[in-house]
């Protein structure tokens, strides 16, 4: 009787019908472990930013409703998570475009043809390879113990240079007597004294923007170089055009990757686990995220609109 | 008289350029010679800029491979630069000493290589079913997927703690042994997660490998099932083979992740003797403690040794595998 149904269930699907459960299936371990994982964590994470949370002692834990309290403590009374909040946000909108920047003009210098291409792009991999937290605590060390020049801030930087007899400050000040703004000459010598963690952060993106130049059919290179464009031309009319949509793949990438190593995140793990304030904690990582979800939408749209599609 | 006789050199240099220019060869050689300068400008600027980067990347692991050596008097010696006077492997022998190295390392990498085989079959599966079948739902769901990539696991790192500190399944275990599992300071919690596609970066996987399975063409698969391959001998048998540059992309990408990931194990609490990464950190207090030694300089050469040491395997990897990695990359991955 029961096979009967069954057989009749079966010869009632379709292929198509039959393909959608197969489909199904393969997807299925993902579905259960995406409701059961982040679905279920991310309501639960909500409702714990709502309520004070106290651990029982045989297991499991309550509940409190205390409404905005948290989020109202978080903003006014917390001695540092504003000031976090902003600092780490601050550096990321810096980093990213210059990370993007750095990693689309490595990404040219490698994609020509040179003896020892395929060393130079391994070395370019090793941070990827070695982003331990440990390792890179340690390589902080070593990079502050061999300081040739390179060091953590651009103030460190500053004396250091000018102690190997190269003076950055006349340099800033002479572009200051140019009548550059000071925002932008802040800005430059912040990213010279940056520039190991740029290039530490950016293994990912010069490997995507390499494969994006890849994928430029040669012949538009041809056509430029036919109708007489200049290299300058042929870049910003072919290249940049081209590589746009991996920008956007790039700034997501770059941007999640600077949030998940920032102060906040580590804020927010040290609130939980040394003070157990879990509702504080979790008004910390939903509002970043919120934060940064906000970033990476406007940016995106910004990107998108200005965007061209090959296919 | 000097007036005329300028005027007359004037001419003079006026009718050889006029000769120049006429020359073509001469023209010719001139554009050469200019183009042969640029491009060797250009190739020396890119020179010393690949050097340079190169540098800084290469700077702190050669600074901490070196220091790894010194002995209490190079550290001491303002003079010592890079190359130590007295090398010393003492630093190694008691590094290897508190690392339990073999042992730790055995289990660390058995710990990383397993996760990664779950990560390759689970991930490429949803990235297979994502690319070749339609169902309803299929873009919102895949939408979750870049959900998943670009919520940080921080944001869900306290429920997550919590599901896996009172483990249990619609109140099966508790029904079974009247209390719920406490998962945390074992390896399962990451197992489990990775097992159903929320592992450590999961997300990234399935997009890639969904990327992958789109390019390669619909008429293998419509061959193989003409010749009456069921959906599984063709995924495992056709497609997946098909896809190896991806598998072994995600395999490294996969491994060395594990390897390194120290948030997971932190956030479970998963044991030092499984996590090589993880002990490295108390390698600096538990030598200070047992050894006496007090001076947090020297101590933090021990430190540099032991990096070293549980850098080797990764790097080990990454150079054999480093020609297939990136070509792997740049062919089959994130880019679409």
């Amino acid at each position: 009787m029961a096979e009967e149904i069954r057989a009749k269930k079966k010869k009632k699907r379709s292929l198509s019908q039959r393909r959608a459960m197969k489909g199904f299936i393969f997807i299925l371990p993902w579905l259960i472990g995406f409701i059961w994982f982040y679905v279920r964590s991310i309501i639960m994470t909500v409702q714990f930013s709502f309520s004070e949370l106290s651990v029982n002692p045989g297991g499991g834990y309550t509940l409190e409703f205390v409404g905005l309290d948290k989020f109202i403590y978080a903003f006014r009374a917390h001695a540092s998570y504003k000031q976090v909040l902003t600092t780490s946000i601050g550096n990321m909108l810096i980093d990213v475009p210059l990370i993007i920047f750095f990693s689309l003009f490595m990404a040219m210098l490698l994609n020509r043809k040179f003896k020892g291409r395929t060393l130079v792009r391994a070395i370019f991999f090793l941070p990827v390879i070695l982003n331990s937290d440990a390792i890179s605590a340690a390589m902080d060390l070593a990079r502050s113990m061999m300081s040739g020049g390179i060091s953590n801030s651009a103030a460190e930087l500053a004396e250091t240079a000018s102690g190997s007899g190269v003076g950055l400050e006349y340099y800033i000040q002479m572009f200051t007597s140019l009548g550059l703004p000071d925002v932008i000459i802040e800005y430059v010598s912040g990213a010279v004294g940056r520039i190991s963690d740029i290039i530490n952060a950016s293994g990912v993106q010069i490997i995507i923007f390499i494969a994006a130049l890849q994928s430029i059919p040669g012949s538009m290179y041809e056509v430029a170089k036919i109708e007489g464009a200049t290299a300058y031309e042929t870049f910003w009319k072919v290249t940049f055009p081209m590589v746009m949509p991996h920008i956007i793949t790039n700034v997501v990438y770059t941007v999640v990757d600077s949030f998940t190593e920032s102060e906040v995140v580590e804020l927010a793990y040290t609130t939980a686990f040394q003070y157990f304030d879990y509702g504080l904690s979790s008004v910390f990582s939903l509002v970043s995220t919120l934060v940064t979800c906000l970033i990476l939408v406007i940016v995106c749209r910004l990107i998108q609109k200005r965007t061209f599609y090959y296919n | 008289m000097e007036k005329q006789k300028t005027k007359f050199s004037v001419q003079g240099v006026k009718g050889g350029i006029a000769a120049m220019k006429a020359d073509t060869q001469f023209t010719n050689d001139r554009l050469r010679w200019i183009s042969n300068v640029k491009g060797f400008v250009l190739g020396l600027f890119r020179f010393v800029l690949i050097i340079g980067v190169c540098y800084v990347i290469l700077g702190p692991v050669l600074g901490i491979i070196s220091s790894s050596f010194f002995s209490d008097t190079d550290n001491y010696n303002p003079m010592v630069y890079m190359i130590p006077q007295e090398p010393t492997l003492y630093r190694y022998q008691l590094a290897l000493q508190y690392l339990d190295y073999w042992k730790t390392m055995g289990s660390s990498l058995l710990y990383s290589l397993s996760l990664m085989v779950i990560q390759v079959l689970i991930c490429s599966m949803v990235g297979y079913g994502f690319a070749r079948f339609n169902f309803p739902g299929k873009n919102i769901l895949f939408a979750c997927v870049v959900v998943m990539i670009v919520i940080p696991t921080n944001t869900i790192m306290l429920p997550l703690y919590m599901t896996f500190s009172n483990f249990d399944v619609f109140g099966i275990i508790k029904a079974a042994t009247g209390a719920p599992l406490n998962l945390l300071s074992t390896p399962v919690p990451v197992y489990i997660m990775t097992l159903f596609g929320c592992g450590l970066r999961s997300g990234l996987y399935i997009y890639m490998f969904n990327q992958f399975f789109r390019g390669l063409p619909k008429e293998i698969e419509e061959a193989a099932f003409v010749d009456g391959a069921g959906t599984w001998y063709t995924y495992f048998r056709i497609m997946l083979v098909n896809a190896m540059p991806s598998v072994i992309t995600v395999a490294i990408f996969s491994m060395v992740w594990q390897y390194n990931d120290t948030f997971y194990a932190k956030l479970f609490l998963v044991s030092d003797d499984i996590v090589i990464s993880k002990k490295i950190s108390t390698i600096e207090a538990s030598i200070s403690n047992v050894e006496k030694i007090l001076d947090p300089n020297i101590l933090e050469l021990f430190l540099d040794a032991g990096i070293v040491l549980i850098m080797i395997p990764v790097v080990l990897i990454y150079v054999a595998l480093q020609k297939q990695f990136i070509e792997g990359v740049e062919r089959s991955g994130i880019v679409g």
